[in-house]
């Protein structure tokens, strides 16, 4: 089990200037989806993109974590920009 | 290399579509990889999959052999494409159905 601020804090906190939104639909603190936004993300395949939050999340991502539906922006396109 | 890594190796090159995932395309155990069947489905694709629920093994080793610690994993001519957010992204843009598309081996004739 973990939360959404913690896996919020891991991928905002792994990434340059990131910014993350985490749902937990289920309430189970086991399946995610997030979207997240970084400065890293410029110019990277999606591949490289999904592979950097994985990072971020460590080793919660092999354990904590069940599932997590992801969806990365490089900061031009993100969709929840103030 | 360990003897996992040939095994995988051996199934992503010798089929020109693979698709690792929990179940088969007739029950898969989870909602990302039926996700995954159906997208293939869709676009007609010719393809393997590859239980890992019925295979520890495998389970554990793909998620070594690309870098990538989630399920399912489609590969296409040996290479890794992505897990099924980047397959949703990329059916959606219609790239999906060119990979596939560029699969098969070119005809002779």
């Amino acid at each position: 089990m973990i939360s959404v601020e913690e896996v919020k804090r891991l991928i905002e906190e792994g990434l340059p200037e990131a910014e993350a939104v985490v749902l937990n639909e289920y309430n189970d603190g086991e399946h995610f989806a997030a979207e997240v936004t970084s400065t890293a993300f410029e110019g990277l395949s999606l591949i490289k993109q999904h592979r950097l939050v994985y990072k971020a999340l460590g080793d919660a991502m092999h354990s904590r974590i069940h599932a997590l539906q992801l969806k990365t922006y490089p900061p031009n396109r993100w969709p929840h920009a103030e | 290399m360990s003897d996992v890594n040939d095994r995988i190796k051996t199934l992503v090159t010798e089929n020109n579509v693979v698709l690792f995932m929990k179940g088969n395309r007739f029950f898969p155990q989870c909602g990302f990889s039926a996700r995954a069947v159906g997208m293939l489905s869709q676009l007609d694709a010719k393809f393997e999959t590859v239980d890992v629920l019925s295979d520890p093994e495998v389970r554990q080793g793909i998620k070594g052999y690309s870098n990538w610690p989630t399920i399912p994993q489609l590969y296409i001519n040996g290479e890794f494409l992505g897990g099924s957010d980047i397959m949703m992204e990329m059916y959606q843009s219609g790239e999906l159905a060119t990979a596939l598309a560029g699969d098969a081996p070119a005809a002779a004739e």
